[in-house]
């Protein structure tokens, strides 16, 4: 089945791309206020994004929380495909970017960060990549929409919207990085 | 992709692919904790070498153990082989066994699509899909060295297309000069051969490069050069006078190494005879690359690997 496109007509709109800045600039006030991050405090944190969108949203999310706690966190990626526990249901995937900040994550508080939540599956893959890259203090995870389904006891510590939905619904995340300007809408899919 | 045999089976965007996923797996493993992908759990990986090799088998070896592979080496010294036992037996034992992949390198040129072959009529009976990769076949080729060349060749030179590369040396004796050709065309460089006409195979005017018997008028010119190992063991008549007038008419010493432009990548698939196709003078120079080729090539080996045995089978 095609993949539809992003912000097809028939979609309807979840999230402006004004209420996708807004969503962002409070992931950031929250993690800095759980996390205690600022100009006196700004060894630990490391943010992950999970390609590609959630590589986007890490690195938007540091300029956040530099702007509003005046620190600049570590960004970066990491790439999950190689922990995927679904590989052998298609064909080989290309492999996305991993770049992990210069002093790795050894004892530090990583937030992983991701655009839609919903098995819990791609996370957990997450987890294990992490545990080959280093032992970090503690792991976090923000995502912009939560929309339930979850497979896997996994929460999320930092949530841009909950959106309930049906498994036959999509949730279509825009990024002006990766997309046509920013957004997120819900389409009615025809089942899985 | 169901076998890696031949370059000429992969198309611009397949190899691209490949080389692509080198580099991501190289980036992902750098500097890393615990150098090891789950990635291939399970699967069943086997070495199968009817001739000798280092470097080859132990960096498929390498490969295939960091992404969870269990890899099992058999050489044709101390197997069934020396009992007797065929080819095609051999390998079909192999499968039976229940190898996913079979890595097959042989003195003779086309064994591995002969096994190949023969997996695939197996595989039609059992159900059980065998890869296989060919490691080097006899004087034909060498896949997953031009791959691991074309990879550092694009490190060093940023791109491939467009970049002019010459091959040195024993081109009739060397899979790793044809399956060079055809990779680096196909990837958009002009190639140029540089041999004496004894060392050239018949045929050659077909292959998708130029060919020059002159090592000094070509070298201002190039972005990167192959040297290939003058192959002694596969040479059983008088192809050149002598080692010493060789070494002189197309060794590269220092003075042709400055006729090159400045940093331009010297490769060579190794091992390396030094004092014959290459200097010492030149083989420690930071321009030769044959330590990176080394270290790409566990990266590329991996990348066929999971392009080969990480997805659904075909």
């Amino acid at each position: 089945m095609a993949e539809p496109r992003r912000g097809e007509v028939g979609a309807r709109e979840l999230l402006s791309a004004a209420d996708v800045t807004r969503t962002i600039a409070r992931i950031a006030h929250q993690i800095i206020e759980k996390t205690a991050f600022g100009p006196g405090n700004t060894a630990d944190l490391v943010l992950l994004g999970i390609p590609t969108r959630g590589a986007v949203l890490a690195r938007r999310l540091a300029a956040a929380v530099t702007e509003f706690s005046g620190a600049a966190p570590a960004v970066g990626s990491v790439d999950i495909t190689l922990y995927r526990d679904d590989l052998r249901r298609g064909p080989a995937r290309a492999l996305e970017d991993t770049a992990v900040p210069e002093g790795g994550i050894d004892g530090k508080l990583v937030v992983l960060v991701d655009d839609v939540l919903m098995s819990g599956r791609t996370v957990r893959a997450a987890l294990d990549a992490l545990r080959d890259e280093g032992r970090p203090r503690a792991v976090q995870l923000a995502v912009l929409i939560d929309r339930g389904h979850r497979e896997l006891p996994v929460r999320a510590d930092y949530v841009g919207k909950n959106v309930p939905t049906s498994r036959a619904e999509r949730i279509l995340v825009r990024l002006a990085e990766t997309d046509e300007g920013d957004g997120v809408a819900i389409e009615r899919g025809d089942g899985e | 992709m169901k076998h890696l045999l031949s370059v000429a089976d992969l198309d611009a965007a397949t190899a691209t692919g490949l080389l692509d996923t080198a580099s991501r797996l190289k980036e992902t493993l750098l500097g890393r904790e615990v150098r090891k992908l789950p990635t291939l759990r399970g699967r069943t990986v086997v070495t199968l070498f009817y001739e000798d090799s280092t470097r080859t088998r132990v960096s498929f070896e390498i490969a295939g153990k960091w992404m969870s592979a269990d890899t099992i080496n058999i050489s044709a010294k101390g197997s069934s082989v020396s009992k007797g036992e065929s080819l095609r037996d051999t390998s079909l034992t192999v499968s039976a066994m229940g190898a996913d992949c079979v890595i097959m390198r042989h003195p003779a040129s086309g064994a591995a699509h002969r096994v190949a072959g023969w997996q695939d009529k197996d595989a039609a009976v059992t159900g059980t899909h065998t890869s296989v990769i060919n490691a080097g076949d006899g004087t034909h080729e060498h896949p997953t060295q031009a791959l691991l060349d074309a990879a550092t060749l694009r490190d060093e030179l940023g791109a491939i297309a467009g970049r002019r590369i010459g091959i040195v040396g024993d081109v009739l004796h060397s899979r790793v000069a044809r399956s060079n050709v055809l990779l680096l065309s196909t990837l958009g460089a002009e190639v140029v051969l540089v041999a004496p006409p004894t060392l050239l195979p018949t045929g050659v005017a077909e292959w998708p490069c130029r060919v020059s018997h002159s090592l000094d008028a070509e070298l201002p010119a190039l972005d990167a050069v192959m040297m290939l190992r003058v192959q002694a063991e596969r040479m059983h008549g008088g192809f050149f006078p002598s080692a010493r007038e060789y070494a002189i008419a197309y060794g590269l010493n220092e003075n042709r190494l400055a006729l090159l432009p400045e940093g331009a990548p010297v490769l060579h698939p190794g091992p390396m005879v030094r004092g014959m196709e290459i200097a010492p003078a030149v083989a420690d120079s930071s321009n030769a690359k044959v330590l990176a080729q080394v270290r790409n090539g566990v990266h590329v080996r991996m990348a066929v690997l999971y392009h080969l045995l990480a997805g659904a089978p075909e």
